[in-house]
């Protein structure tokens, strides 16, 4: 799902960061989100609705209409479209609110 | 609390260019910004600007972004930059609050600048919420800042620039575009951009639109029909396209709601994209010291908010007390330069918006 090729765009490739994803470990590199690395590995539901419990994924990607709300190391209601991924993040999907 | 001499929120275009005033001027800056790094949209931005050559038209987006990041860097300690950092309430006498990672902290300033930008509307279907429904600037930011593709199959909805040159973009990164749909019965964004992705043979089907994206986890189809005149779908005329990934680009609303928290007065007016601030010539919002440029202003292009924050950055330094007079043929080129950004058939919206705010520029 990463870019190879492109006219105007330079992706070099990068060091790689490992994450856990509901205890899953996965891979993605640095400079990415939480989210651009979720969607490089094929997670397209980050959240869901509160009551419906709908499947949500990320909508605006500059961290403001909260449908990519995760889990991140222990802290509900994380914005993954802004926040850049760091080595040993643990993320997981978040079920409800989130409570502190 | 901190005290901070200008506060500007928003680091795109808009804030950037603001900075660069303040800062040639003599003033101190704290430039707070909610990414990780400078540069707000254009960051994404891989095609060529129009506009005027005065705002690097010609030149891309990300390379504009280089040179006004750069244009800062000079300064020193007379630049703070807040990265990471979300503004999470003002108040009237001119405080922040912020949060950076997990530090609540204010800020006291004597002047602030509002570059906030603006957020990506959505339409109303059936679905409109399935992973894999994005914003078609946020499936840019993915693909040009990220380098991730958002899916292989692609359905754009809208033909305003946004959707035009994201269905390029798309292309770029070796994804199908399988058809553009358009709600009006004729294409809303410059025809030089709808001609390139036409050359690329993609479909452009006006008066058409999405009845509903077919999917349970994420989106695996999607349903589009006609409309009649009166923008109702047509019964009959459905058909289905196999795609993973639905982009939606009807348009932005201005982002708001932190002048509305520090009392400023706000207005909707349609044509600039919904609630706007009530400024003045100056740029000045009703709060006194309090000023707004770029898209929170008006939906327009980087071009424009690129003059109107050159115009912020001045009037701020003029109400900190420093000494613009040498500046004034250079305001009024900025406002000259805003005319002609403005000049035009497409820009008409922006000026019937200008008309109703009583500022015909």
């Amino acid at each position: 799902m990463r870019i190879k090729e492109h006219p105007i765009l330079n992706f070099k490739a990068k060091d790689q960061v490992s994450f856990s994803f509901n205890g899953k470990t996965l891979y993605g590199v640095k400079g990415d989100t939480i989210a651009s690395a979720l969607h490089a590995n094929g997670v397209k539901k980050l959240s869901e609705s509160i009551h419906l419990k709908r499947p949500r994924g990320f909508y605006c990607a500059i961290g403001n209409c909260a449908s990519c709300n995760m889990v991140v190391d222990g802290k509900p209601n994380t914005r993954t479209c802004i926040t850049p991924l760091e080595e040993g993040m643990v993320v997981e999907n978040q079920h409800g609110k989130g409570r502190v | 609390m901190k005290q901070r001499e200008v506060v500007i929120i928003g680091a795109g275009p808009g804030g950037l260019c603001a900075a660069q005033k303040l800062l040639e001027g003599g003033a101190k800056v704290c430039l707070i910004d909610r990414n990780a790094s400078l540069g707000g949209q254009l960051i994404k931005q891989t095609h060529k600007f129009f506009g005027s050559e005065k705002q690097y038209a010609s030149k891309r987006g990300i390379d504009i972004m280089e040179i006004l990041i750069s244009s800062l860097t000079q300064y020193g300690d007379q630049l703070e930059i807040m990265t990471e950092t979300s503004v999470v309430g003002m108040y009237s006498d001119k405080v922040i609050a912020c949060v950076k990672k997990d530090k609540f902290f204010k800020i006291q300033a004597q002047s602030i600048i509002l570059a906030t930008g603006a957020s990506e509307k959505s339409i109303p279907f059936e679905n409109n919420d399935l992973p894999g429904v994005y914003a078609a600037g946020a499936v840019q930011t993915l693909m040009n800042e990220y380098g991730v593709k958002p899916g292989d199959n692609v359905l754009m909805v809208g033909s305003g620039n946004i959707g035009l040159i994201v269905s390029y973009q798309l292309m770029q990164a070796g994804i199908n575009v399988k058809a553009l749909v358009e709600a009006a019965p004729s294409i809303s964004g410059y025809l030089v951009h709808a001609s390139k992705i036409r050359r690329l043979g993609v479909d452009i089907l006006t008066n058409t639109s999405v009845k509903r994206a077919i999917g349970s986890e994420q989106v695996k189809q999607v349903e589009i029909w006609d409309l009649d005149p009166t923008w109702q779908g047509i019964e009959g005329s459905e058909r289905i396209l196999d795609v993973d990934t639905i982009c939606i680009s009807v348009g932005l609303a201005p982002l708001t709601e932190l002048l509305q928290q520090l009392g400023a007065e706000v207005r909707y007016i349609k044509e600039l994209g919904g609630n706007v601030p009530v400024i003045d010539k100056r740029y000045e919002t009703t709060v006194k010291g309090v000023y707004a440029c770029g898209d929170v202003v008006g939906i327009e292009e980087a071009s424009s908010a690129m003059v109107e924050g050159k115009i912020t950055g001045l009037n701020a330094l003029e109400d900190l007390g420093y000494d613009i007079r040498a500046s004034r043929l250079e305001m009024k080129a900025l406002h000259e330069e805003l005319k002609f950004l403005r000049d035009g058939p497409h820009a008409a919206k922006v000026r019937a918006g200008y008309l109703k705010r009583g500022m015909l520029t």
